[in-house]
């Protein structure tokens, strides 16, 4: 089949729309909001040396942060602050999505201005300057119509460089819930969907270049005093902005918003949610690619309406417990817990996606290893790799207090990556997903917990407090409760590990359905 | 010649801190010296003699740490800088014309600071370029395209362009060639003459200042060595007057005996 024929593209385009547009008005607003600071910041400490060197200095600080990291930063600090205003000041305001990306994005945008400000005042010839206080200039004047024009170049090749990195750099306010060009990348990583992860490059390089040169327009229409370029260039900016103003319309007529982790199997259930929602006569829109302790918080702040967790996670992680429970009781208890917190457990879909140990068949028969016990004996030699968050959750402390596992070496990896390496034997031993379909298509086992030390993980469906009376809603998924089973999300996520168009998490989800609705 | 000055330094001392708290520098060293209206005075010197310093402390680009200077009886301290600059025409060493703005914009930058109507900035410009010898075409060009010599012309210009009674020159013609820094001295002379104005020229060529100015005040280190007409500057009993002078002097008469008149 060819590139262009392939369906992914028409989906992907579909998309952009949504995608281009959020991620131009949060990289612009950013980018704004970048220079507003800094660039009368950069005025004010040119003539003070040690503020400048500490303000210069912090900004390089600022910048060697890598941009996931100073955008994950951002929404915890954004919580506390919320929570402050909340109790202080009577009001509260979303942590989530577009303020702390602009927040971060802007912050990473300093440096070059701050920078490239300094340096081209400074590198004004001082007999200028002179011969500007000579003719009869006021500071402001001299700044204004000597010092500013005269640094242009400079000043405006440290704003292209702030706003390509920008651009670059929004891709990744994916995980905190802002949607941006990062959407196609992050699914595309999670679902195999090379065509995706490609577009979303090539989306955001090609806004990042274009961006460069309207601003290089502009640039050069203020220094020949060419009033056409200079508008052509600032025409081409306010049309982008414009442009982001379509998805925001977009946006407002969609009444629900589907959440989904970072992961396969949350595409493609985020996907049957829609599907079902739209069959239901419900309009719906999706932020996908949320990390793990964002979208809880999505929820409870309504800034989602609904997602699917796990009771595992929600127990150990959400609500800090440490006793196991059967998996009766502990959805029980969680169903209370959550309720204080107005959030409605709706109910099971009816599989579990645990974390398992998982190593090759044949390996684990040769050795003779068949529960985590057995593998306690032989851990010293073998290597374990993980998905990012694995090896600081509880589920880890606890396997090893049981157990007694000390590995050789542990190391992170994709998801997606874990099978292919275990099976390739390039680590031994990798903490799955129990409800993976990699598991059949590579020949791995899953090894028994007899001292369960890892809890259940059904997957629930949890609703936002403002659709604790939702009936329609609630009639729109019960269909999908309880009917789930681990065989058909098994075979649900091979089907969406494959990078084909059959393997999109729309076409999966239709799949799915098919399974699920004669039951 | 009348008897108020016009630029009145007295007992003006002015130091600058010393690199890396080196000793301070005296720059300038209780210099007293008269400007008369209409007068034309060279100050002459080598590099760190002060002259610049001197020059500098007259439209207050720089403050004086003692004395007083007093412009018309009125003492610079009293005034704003600002209005101050704008009512003295000053010449800068490499033109100090503005790289990004055109011949026209850079003459008439003065007068658009006092705010004058832009229809009488632009019959300014053109009664200006006239003035300096300069073809109006040149009004829309960017500085660099022009020649050095033109490029002083300019300046000249510009400095005139508010109408001040004072022009302050700093080395103005010191970077062009013989020719071209004859033709442009005797030019401004003229228009010094024709203007009625009150010019103190930096320079560091004897030549230059015996040629064009009507007293010559000498400097070094900071200290007024002598001021006087050329002609009396010869009987100084300073050293390096008499130093200072031999150059000229020299040249004169090798040039005249190399060149006799009649002989070519």
């Amino acid at each position: 089949m060819s590139l262009v024929s392939d369906p992914r593209i028409a989906q992907a385009f579909s998309y952009l729309p949504d995608y281009l547009g959020s991620h131009v008005r949060v990289s612009l607003t950013a980018l704004l909001l970048g220079l507003i600071v800094s660039f009368p910041l950069a005025i004010l400490v040119r003539d003070r040396p040690v503020l400048r060197g500490t303000l210069l200095g912090l900004a390089s600080i600022v910048q060697t942060v890598p941009g996931l990291a100073l955008l994950a930063l951002f929404y915890p600090l954004l919580l506390v602050l919320a929570s402050f205003t909340l109790a202080w000041f009577g009001f509260s305001f979303s942590a989530f999505g577009f303020l702390p990306a602009v927040l971060a994005l802007a912050l990473y945008s300093t440096l070059p201005v701050l920078r490239n400000t300094i340096t081209g005042l400074d590198g004004i010839d001082a007999g200028i300057l002179e011969a500007a206080k000579g003719v009869g200039m006021t500071e402001r004047q001299s700044l204004l119509s000597v010092e500013l024009p005269l640094a242009l170049p400079v000043i405006m090749a440290g704003i292209r460089t702030a706003a390509v990195w920008v651009i670059g750099t929004a891709t990744l306010s994916t995980p905190i819930g802002q949607t941006s060009l990062g959407n196609y990348i992050f699914a595309g990583l999670q679902t195999q969907n090379w065509v995706f992860v490609l577009f979303g490059c090539a989306a955001a390089a090609v806004l990042a270049i274009a961006v460069d040169q309207l601003l290089a327009l502009i640039e050069t229409g203020l220094q020949s005093h060419s009033r056409l370029r200079a508008a052509l260039g600032s025409a081409g900016i306010v049309a982008l902005v414009l442009a982001t103003l379509v998805p925001t319309l977009a946006l407002t007529s969609s009444t629900y918003v589907v959440g989904a982790k970072t992961f396969a199997e949350q595409y493609v259930l985020s996907s049957l949610i829609r599907e079902r929602l739209r069959a239901a006569g419900l309009s719906s829109a999706q932020r996908e690619g949320l990390g793990s302790n964002v979208v809880f918080d999505a929820l409870a702040t309504g800034n989602i309406d609904l997602y699917v967790d796990y009771s595992g996670t929600l127990w150990l992680n959400q609500f800090h417990q440490t006793e196991i429970k059967p998996r009766g009781e502990m959805i029980a208890a969680l169903k209370e817990m959550l309720a204080k917190q107005n959030i409605t457990l709706l109910g099971e879909l009816g599989f579990e996606n645990a974390y398992a140990l998982v190593m090759p068949r044949k390996r684990a028969e040769a050795l003779g290893i068949r529960t985590i016990a057995d593998l306690a004996a032989h851990s010293s030699t073998l290597s374990i790799a993980a998905d990012y968050e694995f090896f600081s959750r509880p589920e880890w402390a606890a396997l090893q207090k049981s157990y007694g596992l000390s590995f050789k070496t542990q190391r992170t990896m994709q998801p997606d990556f874990m099978y292919a390496a275990v099976a390739a034997g390039e680590v031994d031993v990798i903490t799955g997903y129990t409800s993976d379909g990699l598991i059949a298509k590579y020949d791995l086992v899953a090894l028994d917990d007899p001292k369960q030390a890892i809890p259940p993980y059904d997957a629930v469906l949890l609703l936002a407090p403002r659709r604790q009376h939702d009936q329609a809603l609630q009639a729109a998924l019960k269909p999908l409760l309880g009917k789930i089973d681990i065989t058909t999300m098994r075979e649900a996520n091979l089907r969406a590990s494959g990078s084909n168009a059959e393997s999109s998490p729309d076409a999966v989800a239709k799949w799915l359905w098919d399974q699920v609705k004669a039951r | 010649m009348p008897s108020t000055p016009l630029i009145a330094y007295a007992h003006v001392a002015k130091s600058f801190a010393g690199r890396r708290g080196a000793a301070a520098v005296r720059a300038v060293n209780d210099v007293s010296l008269d400007v008369a209206e209409g007068e034309f005075l060279a100050i002459v010197g080598g590099s760190g003699s002060g002259k610049t310093t001197l020059l500098r402390l007259a439209n207050r680009l720089i403050d004086a740490d003692s004395g007083s200077i007093t412009i018309a009886g009125q003492d610079v301290r009293a005034a704003d800088p600002v209005t101050l600059r704008r009512g003295i025409g000053y010449v800068f060493q490499s033109g100090g014309l503005f790289p990004h703005i055109s011949v026209a914009d850079n003459i008439g930058v003065t007068p658009k600071l006092l705010g004058w109507p832009a229809a009488d900035i632009g019959a300014r410009v053109d009664e200006l370029l006239d003035l300096v010898r300069l073809d109006r075409a040149y009004r829309d060009r960017l500085p660099q395209e022009l020649s050095g010599g033109e490029r002083q012309r300019v300046s000249v210009a510009r400095a005139l362009a508010a109408r001040p009674r004072m022009v302050l020159m700093d080395e103005p013609f010191g970077a062009l060639d013989p020719l071209t820094r004859d033709a442009l001295g005797d030019d401004y002379l003229a228009l010094h003459r024709k203007l009625g104005l009150t010019t103190v020229m930096i320079t560091h060529d004897m030549t230059e200042a015996i040629l064009l100015a009507d007293r010559i005040a000498v400097m070094r280190t900071g200290n007024l060595l002598a001021l006087a007409r050329a002609a009396e500057l010869g009987s100084s009993a300073d050293a390096y007057v008499a130093e200072l002078l031999s150059t000229p002097r020299r040249q004169a008469e090798r040039l005249s005996a190399l060149l006799p008149r009649g002989a070519a």
